[in-house]
C-alpha cells in the first residue's frame, strides 16, 4: 500500500481511536511530530493533548497556548535565559508567570501541574494559582525568584474552599447511598478517601528559589485533612518552619515518597520524621549535626537502618563529619547523591562515605573531594552515570580544586558514565583525548576551568584537540560547555562532529567570525547558543540568519556584535525577537547609540507574537 | 595584566557610552605563546566561574558564618568580671592554655588523661553544646572548637573534683 493510500486509510478512523493511538505518545516531541502530519492529526492531537512544554516564555503567549491545547492539565515553562543564572541578566528583565495563570484561570483550564524553571512567580500568582485550579495538584518552581512563604502559605491551604463544595457535590449525588448507611449509624468517614486524596496538593517542590522568608507559619496552612502529599520539597527556604506542623503533616500523609528539609530542622526532628515515614524515597536532611554519642542520635541511626527505601539523598548544609556512619546504612542502596551543598564534610570523611555508595547512579560533590577522592569514586562506583564536581572555593584562591587526574580516573573507573559537569584548575589534551576514549558515551559534557583561558597544563597550548576529541569520539552528545583557551579549531571540530549537538555554552574562547561560522554551519541540531566576551562579529551573526528560526535562541555577550549588526538581523527576520539589554545607567535611549557601537548583551529568539509588551526600560526589542 | 580580557566592559560606569575608549581592539584573545602563567581572575570576572547565584550565597552564607569568629566567654571562679576570646586563633590546647594563663596570670599545670590538670589549684573547663560542664582537653582539638560554647577556669574545691581522676 503506497503512502497516499495508507494515510486515506489512516483517515477513516474515527477521531476516538487516533486519540487512543496518540495516548501512548508521551514525549512532547513525538507530539509535535505527529502534528505536522496533516489537518486532521494536527486536530485530533491538540485537543488530546494534556502536558505541554513552552521552553521560552515569550515564544507564544498564554491566549494561542489555549487557544491550541484546550484540555491542557500540565504546563511547563521556562522563562530567562540560562546565562541570567550567572548574573549576566539584570533584575526586572521579565519572564512573568502571572499572565499565564491568570489566561488559564479565566479561560476554565483544568490545571493540575505546573513547572516553572527561571520564571519571576509573584505572590499574586501564587494566590491566583491556590484558588482557580480545583484539581491542581503539583507544583514545582526551579531557580524562580519574586515570592515569599506568604505565596507558599496560599499554596499549601489552596484546597480547603474547594473541597467543601466538592463534598456536597460528592453527597448529592451519591444520596441514594449514603442515606441508608447514615441510617445505619455510619458516618462521613464511609466515603472512600481518595476521592478526597485527588483533591489535595500532591507535590510541592522548591528547588534552589531565592525565597524571601517571612518566617511565618506556611507549614501549618496544610489543612489536617490534607493528606495526599506525595512530595515536599523545601531545602531552599532560609527560615525556621514549625516543626510539630511538620511533624503532623508527615504523619498524617502515608503517601509521602519525597521529603527535602531545610537546614533549620534540627536533627531530633528529622529523627522524629524517619519514624513516621520509614517509606521514603527520596530524603534531603536538614541539619545535621549533634553530639555522637547521645541518645537522639541511635535513635536516628535506628529510624535510619528501618528505611530501606531511601535510592536518593541530599542536604547537610549543617553537618558534622561525626554524624555521617548513621547514614551508611542507607548509602548500599542510594542511586543518587547530592553532597554539593555539604561543605562541611571533610575529604577523608567524603570518601569514607562514598566507599559505602556501591550503586550510585547521580553524584554530586564538591572538588573537596579532591584527584584521590575521585579515584576512591572510579574504584567504587561503577553504576555512574553523571557526575557533577562543583568550585568549594568561590572567594578565594585555594588549593581544593581538582585537576584532569581525577576526570581521567573517572572515565577509566566507570562506563557508565554519560553526563559529566566539572569545574577544576587545570587540564589537558591528553587527558581529554584519554576520556574521550574512555566513555564515547557522553550526552552532556560541560568542562570549566576556574581560569576561563588557563591553556594545557602540560604543553601551554589551546585545548582544542582535547575538546575536538570529545565531539569526535562522542557521536549522541547533546549539551556541550568549552572553556581553557581554545582558538577558532576547537570549533572547527565542533562542527565538523558534534552532529547531535543541541546546546553549546561558550567563554573567551575563539579568535574570528570563523568560529562561529563553523557552529552555525555544521551543528544542524543547535537549539540554543549561548556565548560570552569571545571576538564574534557581525559577518558571523548575519551569514545564516535563518538559522535562528530553526533554534530557541542565541546569547551573546560582550563579543563583537554592533547595533547595526543587530538591526539588520531584526529587519529582516521578522520572527525574531532580537532583545539588546542596556546595564542600568548605561546611555539614555537610542539617540546616543550609534551603529558602530558594540552591543553589551544581545539575546534574540523565535517567536510567533512578536516584540514582548512587558519589557523593561532597558530592554530593547529591536 | 588582565587588560586583554577586555574586563572594562563588564565595569559598570556613569557617563555615556562611546566617551571612553571603549572599542576593543580586535586583538582580544591572546596568542598561545604570550601565556606563561593562568592569572588567577576569580575575584574579578563578572558571572565567572559560571555558579548559580542560589549556589554561590549559599556558600557566602556558610562562609560568613565560618569567618566570623568563635568568640567564647571565659570566667574564671572569683575574678570580677568575665573575658572573651576567639578559639579559633588558637592553633591547639597549650596554645590556648598558655594564652589563659597569661591573661588571668595563674598557672594551670600539666594535662594527663588519668588525672586531669596536676600541680595547680586551677582546672580549665567548658561548657559544651549540650550544657554540660566538661574538663578541657580530653576530645580532639577540632571537636573541642566545635562544642565549646564558654570556658571556666574553676579553682579550689570544685577544680580538684573535676581535675582528679574518677
Amino acid at each position: 500500500m503506497c503512502l497516499f493510500q495508507f494515510q486515506s486509510v489512516m483517515n477513516y478512523f474515527p477521531e476516538e481511536v487516533l486519540e487512543h493511538v496518540f495516548d501512548f505518545l508521551t514525549s512532547h516531541r513525538d507530539r509535535n511530530a505527529v502534528s505536522l502530519v496533516c489537518k486532521s492529526w494536527c486536530s485530533v492531537e491538540q485537543f488530546s493533548r494534556e502536558k505541554v512544554f513552552i521552553g521560552n516564555c515569550y515564544a507564544v503567549n498564554p491566549e494561542r497556548l489555549i487557544a491550541r491545547f484546550p484540555r491542557l492539565r500540565s504546563l511547563t515553562l521556562k522563562g530567562k535565559p540560562h546565562f541570567a543564572d550567572f548574573n549576566l541578566v539584570p533584575d526586572g528583565w521579565g519572564g512573568h508567570v502571572y499572565p499565564w495563570i491568570e489566561a488559564m484561570a479565566k479561560s476554565g483550564i483544568n490545571l493540575e501541574e505546573l513547572r516553572l524553571k527561571r520564571m519571576v512567580v509573584s505572590d499574586e500568582s501564587l494566590e491566583l494559582l491556590a484558588k482557580s485550579f480545583p484539581n491542581f495538584k503539583s507544583l514545582v518552581l526551579v531557580s524562580c525568584e519574586g515570592f515569599t512563604t506568604d505565596g507558599l502559605a496560599a499554596i499549601a491551604s489552596n484546597c480547603s474552599c474547594s473541597a467543601m463544595l466538592f463534598v456536597i457535590q460528592v453527597f448529592s449525588c451519591l444520596y441514594t447511598q449514603v442515606v441508608p448507611l447514615l441510617v445505619r449509624g455510619y458516618c462521613f468517614s464511609v466515603v472512600d478517601d481518595s476521592i478526597f486524596h485527588d483533591r489535595f496538593l500532591r507535590e510541592l517542590d522548591l528547588q534552589e528559589n531565592e525565597v524571601d522568608d517571612r518566617k511565618g507559619q506556611w507549614l501549618k496552612c496544610f489543612p489536617e485533612s490534607c493528606t495526599s502529599l506525595v512530595s515536599l520539597n523545601f531545602a531552599c527556604l532560609k527560615g525556621e518552619v514549625n516543626v510539630a506542623a511538620l511533624e503532623r503533616l508527615v504523619a498524617r500523609c502515608p503517601n509521602l515518597r519525597s521529603l527535602r528539609l531545610n537546614h533549620t530542622v534540627p536533627l531530633e526532628v528529622l529523627q522524629k520524621i524517619l519514624v513516621r515515614a520509614p517509606q521514603l524515597s527520596d530524603l534531603g536532611t536538614g541539619s545535621f549535626t549533634h553530639d555522637p554519642d547521645s541518645e537522639t542520635y541511635i535513635k536516628l541511626t535506628n529510624a535510619m537502618k528501618n528505611c530501606h527505601s531511601i535510592r536518593s539523598l541530599s542536604g547537610f548544609l549543617d553537618v558534622n563529619g561525626r554524624c555521617l556512619p548513621a547514614i551508611y546504612p542507607i548509602c548500599t542502596n542510594l542511586t543518587s547523591l547530592n553532597l554539593s551543598y555539604a561543605p562541611g564534610i571533610f575529604s577523608n570523611e567524603l570518601i569514607k562515605l562514598i566507599c559505602h555508595c556501591k550503586k550510585i547512579e547521580r553524584l554530586w560533590i564538591l572538588d573537596t573531594i579532591g584527584d584521590k577522592g575521585l579515584g576512591v569514586v572510579a574504584n567504587t562506583c561503577k553504576e555512574l552515570q553523571e557526575l557533577r564536581v562543583f568550585p568549594s572555593d568561590l572567594y578565594g584562591v585555594g588549593n581544593t580544586a581538582v585537576t584532569e587526574e581525577g576526570l581521567v580516573a573517572i572515565s577509566a573507573g566507570c562506563p557508565k558514565l554519560n553526563s559529566i559537569l566539572y569545574f577544576c584548575q587545570q587540564m589537558t589534551n591528553a587527558a581529554l583525548i584519554t576520556v574521550a576514549k574512555n566513555c564515547p558515551n557522553f550526552i552532556r559534557f560541560r568542562l570549566c576551568t576556574l581560569n576561563p583561558i588557563v591553556p594545557d597544563a602540560a604543553t601551554n597550548q589551546p585545548l582544542d584537540e582535547g575538546f575536538g576529541a570529545i565531539v569526535q569520539s562522542c557521536k549522541r552528545l547533546t549539551r556541550l560547555s568549552v572553556s581553557g583557551l581554545l582558538t577558532d579549531q576547537v570549533f572547527l571540530y565542533i562542527g565538523m562532529y558534534a552532529e547531535q549537538l543541541e546546546m553549546l555554552s561558550i567563554a573567551f574562547a575563539g579568535d574570528s567570525d570563523k568560529g562561529m561560522l563553523c557552529v552555525l554551519n555544521g551543528c544542524k541540531k543547535l537549539k540554543k547558543l549561548e556565548i560570552r566576551d569571545s571576538p564574534f562579529g557581525n559577518m558571523a551573526l548575519l551569514s545564516d540568519m535563518g538559522k535562528y528560526e530553526t533554534m530557541r535562541s542565541l546569547w551573546m555577550s560582550s563579543c563583537e556584535v554592533t547595533l547595526g549588526g543587530c538591526k539588520t538581523l531584526a529587519e529582516k527576520m521578522p520572527r525574531l525577537n532580537v532583545e539588546i539589554i542596556n546595564e542600568a545607567g548605561e546611555g539614555d535611549g537610542e539617540a546616543t547609540y550609534d551603529n558602530r557601537h558594540r552591543v553589551e548583551k544581545m539575546y534574540l529568539y523565535r517567536t510567533l507574537v512578536g516584540p514582548r509588551k512587558d519589557a523593561p526600560d532597558f530592554v530593547w526589542t529591536l | 595584566m588582565l587588560s586583554h580580557l577586555n574586563l572594562e566592559a563588564t565595569e559598570l560606569r556613569l557617563g555615556l557610552p562611546g566617551s571612553i575608549d571603549d572599542v576593543p581592539s580586535n586583538n582580544k584573545r591572546p596568542s598561545p605563546e604570550d601565556h606563561q602563567t593562568p592569572p588567577a581572575p576569580k575575584a574579578q570576572i563578572v558571572g565567572w566561574p559560571p555558579v548559580k547565584s542560589y549556589r554561590k550565597s549559599t556558600a557566602a552564607a556558610k562562609n560568613e558564618e565560618a569567618e566570623s569568629g568563635m568568640y567564647v566567654k571565659v570566667s574564671m571562679d572569683g575574678a570580677p568580671y568575665l573575658r572573651k576570646i576567639d578559639i579559633r586563633l588558637y592553633n591547639g590546647y597549650s596554645h590556648l592554655l598558655t594564652a589563659l594563663e597569661d591573661m588571668f596570670k595563674l598557672s594551670i599545670g600539666e594535662y594527663s588523661e588519668r588525672e586531669g590538670y596536676k600541680g595547680s589549684e586551677y582546672a580549665p573547663a567548658y561548657e559544651d553544646k549540650d550544657g554540660d560542664l566538661m574538663l578541657v582537653g580530653d576530645v580532639p582539638w577540632e571537636m573541642f572548637m566545635s562544642s565549646c560554647k564558654r570556658l571556666r577556669i574553676m579553682r579550689g574545691a570544685d577544680a580538684r573534683g573535676l581535675a582528679s581522676a574518677q
